[in-house]
């Protein structure tokens, strides 16, 4: 159970608080509600790049990391298609700098050429680094398109390429800042040894007064239904074969999200999961196979992958990959796996409650989802799945026509 | 009207509060450490045992008998533990150490009755099956060669290996060792290392009584195992600093990974040693991510470490850099530990290291998960928590003349081994 108390901003802004006495920390969270898929079709990779720009200094403070430091702090950020998420965390005692810090940010950047320039380029080696210079590391770059037409879950949140994050103009990062920093697009979370009261105080002294800004409103181009099966064959330097396939399936608020998340725990969570023991140590066919939800605020993939045995034919494993699939089509899961992966999700809830950080940010998380409270909730959610709802929405998803298979061959 | 511009009023982290764990012993006499603090109605036990044997003509021994001690016992086959570990939603991790072993496991208080006599069985009666020795061969044998792909896989690798040869700290794994792995040798190893004698509990969460009786109830016998064994002591050679290149044609990075054999936590000058590490690149604002990443941004990411271990300590930088400005950024490396050695570091920036320092050590003390590792650093290193108050002491106290004196004692390019994987 994560406690806490909510109030809004004359500006907008949401802020929650969670008390918890039993650390001498505290943590600032703020999720603004911004992501690669409000980015521009030939401007890819801004929201991350973006992201990157928020530590080049703030319109009164010209470094954001260096005073956080001195007081005992540290902070990090990550962006992904969704969201832009910031968070600090420091002594209770000093959580006065972290309003300070992350207002002045929000109020205004200091817009240097400087930041931009070194930016851009560590940037670039980012993307050399996790997506390039990486056996298989381009893989979604590939998939993306594939699965996606119009949708711009299109393009990875790093971007398309390198030559997009070369040409960000200033002028773009100062639209971007405009459009998308604002108080009402954001959500902050104040967590730890702090009083809900001092929190209230803290967020009108230093948030209050920011200006309301232009509500930014969505409207993204929506994928089309897809009818037909997409298949793309990439080789290159890698030393196995490897089957990439992405079905479609319902945005993150959808009733059925927790119905295909456990069915992804029945297919790889562990090593009592079916892919691994049917296809890893039984057939032998994969020696690396697994399952896992994108989790995207619009429709999202489900995405099945594995690396194949030397020796094996890609075309054996993928119909095997596809049997398993198919049972699930087809016959119910028995009782004592659904109580696994069900058991297996509350613990995975209980344990993160353990860390502060974790709770600020699915807090935030949540009530970008629409409530914070349905944080607490969310395993009832997961324990009313049946085996007949898995069956219904394996049906619905597991379909050749609504697939796109990525074969990621080693060289010859 | 508000000023922006000053920076609110702050304070340097003071009381730092430990928790040492209660120690007591089970009925075999196998020592067992408890945290019992938090909420949740949950815990961490932690069997752990020293390495032993070690035998440089089959390096992998140790390693495998970790991955695969949860994959058969007399009474459970893989897929039955795996099963029963998930049906009751607790997690087992089996993790291998330079130095130790450790089986780990996370459950809900409610289930530990029912998970722990799994363990049990793990611990005494694990059989290798041949069948999960050829698999686990197979799927290894392929995610080194996916390894063997990654500049920064053989970095690491290359620098281990050089400074501590063919040891357990560097041994360099080649297909063959897989090949070469045997289930005798397994069973053997097994019975050696995972017994009574060799085995330390840490127990960390809501581990009350009730729960301790579980535990000597359980583990509290004689175990199966009783070969005996020698617990790892490592001699190593220094070598003498260079740089090794290795060429790959086709990259658009290059790894750097350098260092020395260094010091460890037994030693008087760890604690000042690793606040010079945390100035020149133990942090995101430390002079290597300043100068190679936010200055010239040659990376997106560089830092520096001291990893301790039982028989070595060891320095290291390693980071990631655009082919193209390879050589700049070992140069700038380079005159970042020259100045370190030239030049007193200024009151501003210690002061800020200071600070960051005991916050971030405050930070690491979130839960009795955080509490327990804490106490294991300390516990394997043969010291008490007066390490921690001379290290709190070291940070609050230490001047710019004794960092420069020990920058001159511990810090050496032309003794460094220097690996670069990729172009320059």
């Amino acid at each position: 159970m994560v406690d806490f108390n909510r109030f809004t901003l004359a500006n907008g802004l949401k802020v929650l608080v969670h008390e918890d006495p039993t650390t001498p920390m505290a943590v600032l969270n703020i999720l603004y509600d911004v992501g690669a898929r409000d980015e521009e079709h030939n401007k890819t990779g801004f929201a991350h790049l973006f992201e990157h720009l928020m530590f080049g200094g703030s319109v009164n403070i010209p470094s954001y990391d260096e005073p956080l430091q001195r007081v005992g702090g540290e902070n990090n950020a990550f962006t992904s298609n969704d969201i832009t998420n910031y968070y600090i965390t420091l002594p209770a005692t000093n959580i006065e700098t972290a309003f300070w810090l992350e207002s002045d940010r929000m109020l205004s950047l200091a817009f240097s050429e400087k930041s931009l320039d070194t930016q851009r380029n560590v940037v670039m080696e980012e993307f050399k680094q996790r997506y390039l210079n990486q056996p298989y590391g381009d893989v979604w770059l590939k998939l993306r398109p594939l699965a996606y037409k119009t949708h711009p879950y299109q393009w990875a949140t790093i971007g398309q390429d390198l030559a997009q994050i070369e040409n960000a103009k200033m002028e773009d990062v100062k639209a971007f800042f405009k459009k998308h920093y604002n108080p009402q697009n954001a959500v902050l979370v104040v967590g730890g040894n702090v009083k809900t009261e001092e929190v209230k105080k803290l967020a009108e002294k230093w948030f209050e007064p920011i200006p309301a800004g232009d509500k930014y409103t969505r409207n993204l181009p929506k994928e089309l239904p897809q009818t037909e099966a997409r298949t793309l064959t990439v080789t290159a330097n890698v030393p196995l074969n490897a089957i990439y396939i992405a079905f479609k399936m319902p945005a993150r608020i959808d009733a059925t999200y927790q119905t295909y998340d456990l069915m992804s725990d029945i297919l790889s969570q562990g090593q009592s999961s079916r892919l691994y023991n049917s296809l890893l140590k039984e057939q032998q066919l994969f020696s690396d196979i697994n399952a896992y939800l994108s989790s995207s605020l619009d429709e999202g993939l489900f995405v099945v992958e594995g690396k194949l045995v030397t020796g094996i034919d890609k075309e054996v494993a993928e119909k095997a990959i596809w049997e398993e699939l198919n049972k699930l089509t087809t016959d119910l899961v028995s009782d004592d796996e659904l109580t696994k992966v069900k058991n297996k999700s509350e613990s995975i809830m209980v344990f993160a409650e353990m860390n502060l950080l974790d709770k600020a940010m699915n807090l935030a998380y949540y009530e970008l989802l629409g409530d914070a409270a349905t944080l607490n909730t969310e395993i009832d959610k997961y324990l009313a799945v049946t085996a007949a709802q898995i069956k219904e929405v394996a049906t619905t998803t597991f379909v050749k026509e609504k697939s796109s298979t990525l074969y990621y061959l080693a060289n010859a | 009207m508000l000023n922006r511009t000053l920076a609110p009023a702050s304070k340097q982290v003071n009381d730092i509060n430990f928790i040492a764990p209660t120690k007591q012993q089970l009925a075999n006499g196998i020592q067992v450490f408890t945290v019992n603090v938090g909420q949740q109605e949950l815990v961490r036990i932690e069997f752990i045992f020293e390495n032993v044997n070690y035998n440089q003509n089959k390096p992998l021994q140790a390693v495998t008998v970790n991955s695969l001690i949860n994959n058969g016992t007399k009474t459970l086959s893989a897929k039955e533990i795996a099963e029963k570990v998930d049906y009751y939603g607790a997690f087992l991790q089996t993790e291998y150490g330079a130095d130790q072993t450790t089986i780990t496991l996370f459950s809900l208080n409610k289930h530990l009755v029912a998970v722990l006599p799994i363990v049990k069985s793990i611990l005494n009666e694990s059989v290798f099956p041949q069948q999960e020795l050829d698999i686990f061969i197979q799927n290894q044998k392929q995610k080194l060669q996916v390894n063997l792909q990654k500049n920064d896989f053989i970095a690491r690798k290359t620098f281990a290996n050089t400074i501590f040869g063919d040891t357990a700290y560097g041994s360099d794994i080649s297909m063959a060792d897989y090949d070469a792995l045997k289930r005798d040798d397994l069973l053997t190893y097994f019975k050696a290392a995972f017994k009574p004698a060799n085995c330390t509990i840490i127990a960390a969460g809501k581990f009350e009584a009730k729960e301790f009786d579980l535990l000597n109830q359980f583990f509290g016998q004689e175990w199966e195992n009783n070969e005996p064994s020698t617990v790892n002591e490592l001699t190593y050679a220094p070598v003498e600093g260079g740089e090794i290149y290795i060429e790959k044609a086709d990259a658009v990075q290059s790894a750097i990974r350098m260092g020395n054999l260094s010091i460890n936590r037994k030693h008087q000058d760890f604690p000042a040693l690793q606040i010079l590490n945390c100035l020149l690149g133990g942090y995101f604002g430390s002079r290597l991510m300043a100068n190679i990443r936010e200055d010239k941004g040659y990376t997106y990411g560089i830092g520096s470490g001291i990893a301790s271990l039982k028989d070595a300590g060891y320095f290291f930088i390693a980071t990631e850099v655009g082919t193209e400005v390879c050589a700049n950024a070992l140069q700038e490396i380079e005159k970042e530990i020259n100045i370190l050695k030239t030049e007193l570091v200024g009151e501003e920036e210690l002061d800020l290291v200071r600070n960051f320092m005991l916050g971030s050590m405050l930070g690491s003390l979130e839960n009795a998960f955080s509490h327990a590792d804490k106490f294991k650093n300390i516990y394997f290193s043969g010291l008490d928590y007066d390490y921690y108050s001379k290290y709190i002491h070291t940070v609050k106290t230490i001047s710019a003349e004794e960092l420069k004196a020990i920058a001159n004692t511990y810090l050496n390019w032309n003794a460094m081994t220097r690996v670069v994987v990729g172009k320059k």
